[in-house]
């Protein structure tokens, strides 16, 4: 039993450093999502059919899946969140031409399924905090030089970059951005739109993995039955083993 | 109502005759479970082979529902596990615990192997079922690799791209043999193909006779165990092994407890964290493979990582890839490399207890350097351990042969 207790420990110290080290991946800000805070879902969702879908497509995700997990019905969902004629069976597309989107911005607009899973939450959130304005247009901290200019500006307002100037190893100056300033506000204040962004995150790490909801909730009830099993199965064995034990 | 049942118990112990005279069910039944005398001094070290078949299993069974919606199509592959994921009904929970599994067995696989190294379960009488075993290691290796190129994301097409290209550097007819491989210009269509093929057929047919194999040979010379003892030299009137149970029952219900601990982790990862820290399933590989963008940074899934971590310490390609190989093949030799009177590690001296430890440090070490960025510092410290890796097995017949061992106990100790 002393073995047994060195190597749970040993597993849990794994299995935590393993949960650290994902969390800390990158220099992106934490992400304060919580993909089973329905409303949250919702507000995302809003958000993401108005700002994102005139030009990406959910092409892996189907609407009706969604009014399912999002608790709205069929219509709700006709009516609050499909534009154009697309149906509840329908894939979440946008309508945006691709052939002709890769022409208007040099390269298409991806779609953005598994983009919360592919480069994380906490990047998307940080991205869409990131954008600010030069005198050569929106740029990111995150993406440099994205295709994509700031869609969220009048909510966000406009950010200027702080610079710094910073010689690396090999001597040569670079100028890196340090900070950004709100140098004019949008329609939001930073509190409400750092809100927004982490409701569009939400939804886009729920839209990266739907299943995600099935697996949280039954997982515990899977664990109860595992650990009511393992204790049957450990009171049989020491039952057992009596005989072996004299 | 009694009289009904033994009417039934009699039908039943006829039938049972019956096939017995034409069939050696029960024959087998005894000689492998219920009168298979294992040793009674079973430790924690020795739940890992079961497990292994239960994780044998378990891919098996959720592999044959994944190739029910799987389309092994370069152009379809990608979409079509996203399909599984979100509308075949449980579909998540079928390749979670597929791509769960393919860690967990390596997991318990690398435990079961140092177990036999503490043990020195390779030891005469047991070199083919050592030798069986590193096969059956060879084989899973194969096999993972195959079935992580299947889901066609960045990391499965340049994770192949990779390891293929290492059959490059064989002398003249390299470049032909990674052509052949591929059956392309390039990693394609066809590559993907036909390691489908291999990671549903070919592959699993081979680790199952290997398995059986495993199995049948660990059976005719007998279990070790963690005193190195030969029970069988120790019988009593009737021809048992004085510390010999019978395999069943006893280790029946102590390895399903094993079960129990093994699942609650197991699910534990699969309910909570199904990409295990970005580890079992990589974040690259959530994107779909594109030929034309290179990955910042590609590594190879943890369980090859050690190895990758010694390709990578070496500067000339063809002598990393030949450094590679010979790390596995190494495994080979170990039932001649130990030449020690004592079969654990509990009898042997210092030196061995010295090697042992630091070589599984170094092999842990080396995973990790695997899946670092590969700056000069890290590949500096690889070759370190890569020089410490082989030290073990060069080692190890000069240290066994010097070294004083303690004393055996007649019988097992508990």
């Amino acid at each position: 039993m002393k073995t047994l207790k060195l190597l749970s420990a040993a597993l849990a110290a794994l299995l935590f450093s393993l949960d650290v080290s994902a969390a800390g991946g990158g220099d992106y800000d934490h992400a304060p999502i919580n993909i089973r805070d329905t409303a949250s879902l919702q507000r995302g969702a809003t958000m993401f059919v108005n700002y994102c879908m005139g030009c990406h497509s959910v092409k892996y995700m189907r609407w009706g899946r969604l009014g399912e997990d999002l608790a709205l019905s069929d219509e709700e969902v006709e009516e609050f969140l499909i534009k154009g004629d697309q149906t509840v069976n329908d894939r979440m597309l946008s309508s945006m031409p691709y052939e002709q989107s890769a022409e208007w911005f040099g390269k298409a607009p991806p779609d953005l399924s598994l983009t919360a899973r592919a480069r994380t939450a906490d990047w998307v959130y940080t991205y869409l905090r990131g954008y600010y304005l030069t005198d050569q247009g929106w740029n990111n901290t995150v993406l440099a030089n994205p295709a994509m200019p700031h869609v969220l500006w009048e909510l966000q307002g406009i950010q200027r970059p702080i610079t710094a100037e910073v010689t690396d190893a090999n001597g040569q100056t670079r100028t890196v951005v340090e900070s950004l300033e709100l140098v004019e506000p949008g329609l939001m204040t930073p509190e409400e739109y750092d809100a927004t962004i982490t409701d569009i995150t939400a939804f886009m790490a729920y839209i990266a993995e739907p299943a995600a909801l099935d697996r949280l909730a039954m997982g515990p009830w899977v664990l109860l039955f595992l650990t009511i099993f393992t204790f049957l199965a450990w009171l049989l064995y020491k039952e057992y083993w009596k005989d072996v034990k004299k | 109502m009694a009289k009904a049942a033994s009417a039934i118990s009699k039908n039943a112990n006829a039938f049972g005759e019956w096939v017995d005279k034409r069939l050696p069910v029960s024959h087998f039944w005894k000689e492998h479970i219920s009168e298979y005398y294992a040793p009674k001094n079973f430790n924690i070290m020795y739940y890992f082979g079961s497990l292994a078949l239960l994780v044998l299993v378990n891919q098996i069974v959720t592999g044959i529902f994944l190739t029910m919606h799987y389309k092994p199509d370069a152009a379809l592959a990608f979409g079509s596990v996203e399909y599984i994921m979100r509308d075949v009904e449980w579909g998540w929970l079928i390749r979670y615990m597929h791509s769960t599994g393919a860690s967990a067995f390596f997991i318990v696989v690398y435990l079961h192997m140092f177990r036999a190294l503490m043990y020195g379960s390779y030891q005469k009488p047991r070199e083919l079922v050592w030798i069986l075993g590193v096969l059956i290691y060879l084989t899973l290796m194969a096999e993972a690799f195959m079935g992580y190129v299947l889901p066609w994301g960045q990391m499965s097409y340049w994770g192949a791209q990779v390891i293929v290209s290492l059959f490059g550097a064989i002398p003249y007819v390299g470049d032909a043999l990674v052509e052949w491989i591929r059956g392309d210009y390039y990693i394609a269509d066809a590559t993907l193909n036909r390691f489908f093929a291999l990671h549903v057929i070919a592959l699993p047919l081979a680790l199952l006779a290997l398995v059986v194999l495993h199995l049948a040979a660990l059976h005719e010379v007998g279990s070790n165990n963690p005193d190195g003892i030969d029970i069988k030299s120790n019988k009593d009137e009737a021809g048992i092994p004085r510390d010999g149970i019978p395999f069943h029952p006893y280790y029946t219900v102590k390895d399903i407890f094993g079960v129990g601990i093994f699942l609650l982790l197991f699910a534990f990862v699969l309910f909570y964290a199904p990409t295990g820290g970005g580890y079992f399933l990589e974040k690259d590989n959530f994107a779909i493979a594109d030929p034309l963008v290179t990955p910042e940074h590609i590594v190879p899934v943890w369980y090859f990582t050690p190895y990758y971590a010694i390709l990578r310490a070496v500067p000339d390609k063809l002598m990393g890839v030949v450094l590679m190989g010979a790390a596995i093949f190494v495994l080979f030799l170990m039932p001649w490399l130990d030449r020690s009177k004592v079969r654990s590690i509990r009898y042997k001296g210092l030196g061995s207890k010295i090697l042992l430890t630091v070589f599984a440090i170094g092999f842990i070490r080396l995973g990790m350097l695997g899946m670092a960025e590969g700056t000069p510092a890290e590949t500096i410290e690889s070759r370190v351990w890569t020089v410490i890796y082989f030290a073990f097995f060069a080692l190890m017949p000069v240290v066994t042969s010097l070294e004083n061992t303690r004393p055996v106990p007649e019988r097992v100790t508990t």
